[in-house]
């Protein structure tokens, strides 16, 4: 009987993964319409364009004009898919006004909503607020301080590469009243190394990656109560439906990943396991459907696996026993010499290691999978010429739909697989930190 | 191009580390006060549920099996006890028909014994009876011999003498 139903509930899943390939690939080619359209300038952001702005071109004194679409680059596409943003897009010119939390020093907090600035298509604002204005659905901030208060009509937004202690970096400019205003992107901590570092500005928004996650969280809180509820109202029967769907991922945890890991002491862990594996999958799963309120890579995101991580490596270090510590800085039955020059220096390092390939690992399998899925869909633009050639399109699209299918499915075993490679590894590392000595 | 080629994802944001930091850890309390705890709860009573079911139903069967053979050694107990009625029974049987037997034997053998006894009496009897009859004749030969020889001596003896020499031979 259950392995009729997960054949049923894979086969429904499958079918789903193909509607939604056609789905996106019907979603992907409207921008690129637009594209096409704005090789003649027209729409509202060449109605402000200014003096200062671009030509036919696209290229202006202030760089490359975002309203002209270069030519079609699927790593671009890709990459640019996979971010986040302030920006929640629907279809076509319909967004989700999300709330936008700026913080800069000097300036203060500026609370708004993606509203405030009136974006169309690509998610391009036309006016900026409070100094911020909204740059491919990205909050981004005007470095000049006469701009920092107040609405200005933003006529255009353009990008150019500048050569600057012989780094070359990409400038972004907002044109405003014909004038090229320089703009800031929000503050990352990746020490200058991504090409990101502490800007003018934080961006605390509630983002497309936070509206996920706390769409799926909501989700697993209402399926999970439900399932409770019926657990404690039909305590002495047996149990169906969602209670009798959910209830067997909980025994897997609970029998398969923290009991032979964790040990006897399990139980105080089962609840931080269950709820890291069902927050991960969840978030996976929800980031597989490609359109609302889907398609947003939130575990692929380094910073959602960082805070997953540094918790396991919290839980485990701060519950580590005696005979833990022992073993990681001072091994006995080890020469001396031996422990300080190789041990020990390697069982330190290993402790901040584990939980780095722990991040790592599940940011690179979803977003390689996100990657790997747009590239199928952009198989459609490619061989169609950007939306050029109906003909190329639709040869693009037979070669896309079984590609991005195929992914899909095995996106969907990646879900569930990191998800649970994530709970196992959480386990393990707790396992040994709370590890009672065995007596040789 | 550039632009659209920024590698975000890669990029520690300080408003995802945030709001991923408090979704998480809000996610976790609330499932597991409100999700987990009583799943794992009720989980745990079904198994013990299900352990004491199976428990139960050994012990039943143990005693099922006890049962049936306190059974089996009360039929045999029970068979055994029939035979020996049985047994006894037919003995008695036959003890009742052998002293049947044996009293109708001795009646038979009382009967015949006071027949005989009856008919010995009888002839005693009718013995005694010609006896006294003959008697009673010989005294009335007697007399009347006496009436009609009492004058001649030896013929009187003589006669006399056959008369009692008659009697005898009858």
């Amino acid at each position: 009987m259950t392995a009729f139903r997960k054949f049923w509930i894979i086969l429904i899943i499958s079918a789903f993964g193909a509607a939604s390939a056609a789905a996106q690939t019907g979603h992907e080619n409207h921008p690129q319409e637009q594209a096409g359209e704005t090789a003649h300038p027209s729409g509202q952001a060449q109605e402000h364009s200014g003096a200062a702005a671009h030509p036919a071109e696209g290229h202006g004194p202030c760089g490359h004009s975002v309203s002209v679409e270069p030519e079609f680059n699927a790593g671009d596409n890709a990459v640019h898919h996979i971010a986040d943003a302030n920006a929640l897009h629907i279809i076509g010119d319909v967004y989700l006004h999300l709330p936008c939390i700026l913080y800069a020093p000097g300036h203060g907090w500026t609370l708004t909503t993606t509203a405030a600035f009136h974006a169309h298509h690509h998610g391009n604002g036309t006016k900026s607020k409070d100094g911020y204005v909204l740059v491919h659905g990205n909050v981004m901030r005007l470095k000049n301080p006469a701009l920092a208060h107040g609405e200005f009509e933003v006529s255009d937004y353009a990008h150019q590469e500048v050569e600057a202690n012989g780094k070359v970096k990409t400038v972004y400019n907002a044109v405003i009243n014909g004038n090229c205003e320089p703009l800031d992107a929000k503050t990352t901590f990746d020490g200058g190394l991504m090409g990101g570092g502490i800007t003018s500005f934080y961006d605390f928004s509630i983002t497309r990656n936070v509206f996920t996650m706390l769409l799926t969280a909501l989700i697993l809180f209402l399926l999970f109560r439900a399932a409770a509820n019926a657990a404690t109202r039909r305590e002495h029967q047996a149990p169906k439906g969602l209670q009798n769907f959910l209830e067997p991922f909980v025994t897997f945890i609970r029998d398969e990943v923290a009991k032979p890991n964790i040990g006897p002491k399990y139980e105080r862990y089962l609840p931080y396991l269950l709820s890291a594996f069902f927050f991960i999958l969840g978030l996976n799963l929800i980031g597989q459907i490609p359109f609302f309120p889907g398609s947003a890579n939130v575990t692929g995101n380094i910073s959602v696996t960082i805070v997953l991580a540094l918790l396991t490596f919290l839980i485990s270090t701060f519950s580590a026993n005696k005979h833990f510590w022992e073993h990681t800085l001072w091994m006995p039955g080890v020469p001396a010499p031996l422990k300080i020059l190789i041990l020990t220096p390697i069982e330190v390092l290993g402790l901040f290691l584990k939980p780095f390939t722990l991040l790592l690992r599940l940011f690179a399998n979803i977003t390689a999978g996100h990657i790997v899925i747009l590239s199928f869909v952009s198989l459609i633009f490619i061989f169609g010429d950007a939306g050029k050639s109906v003909g190329g399109s639709a040869a693009g699209a037979a070669a896309s739909i079984p590609l991005t299918l195929f992914m899909m499915t095995l996106e969907l075993l990646v879900a569930f697989l990191q998800a649970f490679i994530f709970t196992m590894l959480s386990a393990v590392y707790i396992g040994t930190a709370v590890e009672e000595p065995h007596h040789h | 191009m550039l632009f659209l080629g920024d590698f975000s994802v890669i990029k520690p944001e300080p408003g995802l580390l945030f709001w991923t930091t408090v979704i998480f850890l809000l996610f976790w309390f609330l499932m597991s006060r409100f999700a987990f705890k009583p799943i794992a709860e009720s989980l745990k009573k079904r198994e013990q549920d299900i352990q004491d079911a199976l428990d139960e139903a050994k012990k039943a069967r143990e005693e099922m099996s006890h049962l049936q053979a306190e059974n089996e050694k009360l039929l045999a107990q029970a068979r055994e006890e029939r035979a020996a009625i049985l047994k006894e029974a037919k003995e008695a049987k036959d003890e009742i028909i052998g002293e049947a037997k044996e009293r109708a034997n001795a009646e038979y053998k009382r009967k015949v014994e006071s027949a005989i006894q009856d008919i010995e009496n009888q002839k005693m009897a009718a013995l005694v009876d010609l006896k006294n009859k003959a008697g009673q004749m010989a005294i009335e030969i007697a007399e009347k011999v006496l009436h009609k020889e009492l004058a001649n001596k030896p013929e009187q003896e003589a006669y006399a003498k056959s008369l009692v020499d008659n009697i005898k031979l009858n």
